[in-house]
């Protein structure tokens, strides 16, 4: 059964556009003109219980704003949307102790007290049965260990610590749908870490099922099997994070390394050339070209050593993010007086 | 799994969601007033400062007064509008109480910038009311103030008691009781609700300021509002802010006794019912509205 169903799902903001300059401030006040942003424009999705997806995109794809739209934050313009059977953004309390939301960027602890604190609170809100609740705790804090912290006013922890706590209490009543807006964003790489071997055990263990978003490859490809991105409010990919690069790299990359001093010849006449350093060389060759230019290569000279592999997934999917945002990037103007 | 509303509730199961409703408004006051006692620096300091105004007010009646004759040519003593210096002192004491219990400072301020800041998605996605949170917050808020400021009032109070005439009735008392009660439930309903009009207009510092001018000189802050001329005494009894200072004062004064006192009450009541309905209203769309900023 699926846990997740989309269907043309769709979220437009009307904002304000405001020209440049004092003026046209003042002349804002009498005469506004709206742009309509299609944060979110018809997007169908299906994410089956248990799946672990990736949410990617580049700022403003639309990614948050989906994740918003599922935890009924938002209410969106038009189209359909269930999570575990019910319609988000009427929020009822029998949907809402069935998921969590956790958002790298908002803090839902309370500042001033110590995690538990927050956590007791979590315990009535969401009518976690107290033996439960103590078990779950001590489970979530040995697994993430912060086991010493939990008693420390939330504004004292790092960065990385007070999410670790975030993660704590969005997970405390066992969610069967976990939505993730970026949990790793400023965290220095060992924090980064846990938290991923945290979610991928937590998922393993619990089979919840989980949407993230990240901009951190390092996440994705740790974590998730399917990788849905997201460019100016469409789907322009659902598969695994492999098939990214069969689909969008056309190009690959040919390491040589010649014999002794020997010097190449012209290798731009095979592809662009990456990077020359005496002896080894880096070429980049389009797919269907490999073959012949390892031919050509081996006959002409003398190579020691050569490797042909991938091109970086960062480079391939930047790519494609320039690429599909010029396809998609909205400009709707629409010009209208508002009363006063 | 998911409880259907249709499914009818026993007895049993209707204790058990009471008892669940009470244990979780009760930790939510609890870790409300955890949070308050934080501050405890700041709160010691706002109570002092509080008793300031009233010792200008004290020098200053006292200085209007020292320019009249002791008594009028009726033989009574001197008065402004009926009012004797005593009278007024002890008028102002009062509205301290009352504003006590009325005044929601950052209440409004700060729910408009939850709204404005994307705080507000804490309590659409958790199962929990944003206005009952915000209530009990503010009831713990209050409460840690009482405990404060309860040894200082009641020094004041001592060292002014020539100011007043003795005790009031206890029936006066109660009533006076019920009638701050009722200036703090009205109190945090209006600045509730001007707090969601966040939703539409993100800022509502020029309303609130709109709003606390009309409440310092229409709840009876500045002066009591029965000193003011007919049309403007009527048209000011007709707007509910007169019961956020002047009202619980006056009860405690005598100066609104019996059936008019209990007619007053009842309007009081619908005022809060009334705002109850708007503010439930205006949450209920403007988080329609809600788009969620930042992240």
């Amino acid at each position: 059964m699926a846990a997740i169903e989309i269907e043309n799902l769709t979220k437009t903001y009307r904002v304000y556009r405001k020209r440049e300059g004092l003026w046209e401030s003042v002349r804002g006040l009498l005469h506004r003109e709206y742009r309509d942003v299609h944060a979110v424009n018809g997007i169908d999705l299906t994410v089956e219980k248990g799946e672990f997806v990736a949410f990617l995109g580049p700022n403003g794809a639309g990614k948050t704003t989906t994740l918003k739209l599922l935890s009924g934050v938002l209410t969106p313009t038009s189209g359909k949307a269930e999570v575990l059977g019910f319609v988000p953004w009427q929020r009822k309390n029998e949907y809402r102790r069935r998921f969590a939301l956790v958002m790298g960027q908002k803090n839902q602890l309370w500042w001033d007290l110590p995690a538990q604190e927050s956590f007791r609170l979590h315990q009535q809100i969401y009518h976690i049965d107290p033996t439960e609740y103590e078990k779950t705790l001590k489970e979530l804090a040995s697994l993430l260990k912060v086991q010493k912290l939990l008693g420390q006013p939330v504004r004292e922890l790092s960065l990385g610590e007070r999410m670790k706590m975030e993660l704590m209490a969005a997970l405390l009543h066992s969610p069967e749908v976990l939505f993730l807006d970026e949990p790793t964003i400023g965290l220095d790489v060992v924090a980064q870490h846990d938290i991923q071997n945290f979610l991928r055990e937590y998922q393993e263990r619990q089979e919840t099922t989980i949407l993230l978003t990240s901009h951190y490859m390092k996440d994705v490809a740790a974590l998730c099997k399917r990788v849905v991105v997201v460019s100016g409010g469409n789907i322009v990919y659902d598969g695994s994070l492999n098939g990214i690069i069969d689909r969008f790299s056309l190009h690959k990359v040919i390491s040589l390394q010649f014999a002794e001093d020997q010097l190449p010849g012209d290798l731009s006449r095979f592809g662009d050339v990456l990077e020359i350093q005496p002896p080894k060389a880096k070429i980049c060759v389009e797919r269907a070209q490999v073959p012949y230019v390892l031919n050509r290569v081996l006959a002409e000279q003398s190579v020691e050593d050569v490797s042909v592999e991938d091109r970086p997934l960062e480079e391939v999917i930047a790519q494609m993010f320039a690429d599909t945002t010029e396809e998609h990037r909205p400009n709707q103007l629409t010009e209208e007086p508002t009363e006063f | 799994m998911a409880s259907s509303p249709e499914v009818s509730i026993s007895p049993g199961e209707a204790i058990t969601t009471w008892k669940n409703w009470f244990s979780t408004h009760w930790t939510i006051l609890k870790i409300c007033l955890e949070e308050r006692l934080v501050y405890r620096g700041d709160f010691a300091l706002g109570t002092l400062m509080r008793f300031l105004p009233i010792v200008t007010q004290i020098f200053l009646w006292s200085a209007v007064f020292s320019t009249l004759p002791s008594t009028n040519q009726n033989g009574e003593a001197a008065n402004i509008q009926g009012y004797t210096y005593h009278q007024f002192v002890a008028y102002y004491l009062l509205t301290m109480i009352s504003r006590a219990f009325s005044s929601m400072p950052g209440l409004a301020s700060g729910i408009a910038k939850d709204i404005r800041e994307g705080a507000v998605n804490k309590y659409l996605i958790q199962p929990i009311d944003m206005m009952g949170f915000l209530f009990l917050n503010r009831v713990a808020h209050k409460l840690v103030y009482y405990l404060m400021a309860a040894a200082p009032f009641a020094l004041v109070f001592f060292l002014c008691r020539d100011f007043f005439s003795g005790w009031p009735p206890t029936e006066t008392l109660l009533l006076f009781f019920l009638s701050l009660i009722f200036a703090f439930l009205l109190g945090f309903l209006i600045e509730a609700t001007i707090g969601l009009i966040g939703f539409w207009f993100l800022e509502v510092g020029s309303l609130l300021f709109i709003y606390m001018l009309l409440n310092f000189f229409f709840s009876g802050h500045m002066f009591p509002i029965d000193m003011l001329p007919g049309f403007w005494r009527t048209l000011v009894e007709l707007i509910p802010l007169h019961y956020l200072a002047y009202f619980p004062a006056a009860v405690f004064l005598g100066q609104i006794e019996g059936d008019a006192l209990y007619r007053a009450l009842f309007i009081e009541a619908c005022w809060i019912i009334a705002l109850l309905f708007i503010n439930r209203i205006a949450f209920y769309y403007g988080v329609r509205r809600y788009s969620g900023y930042g992240g």
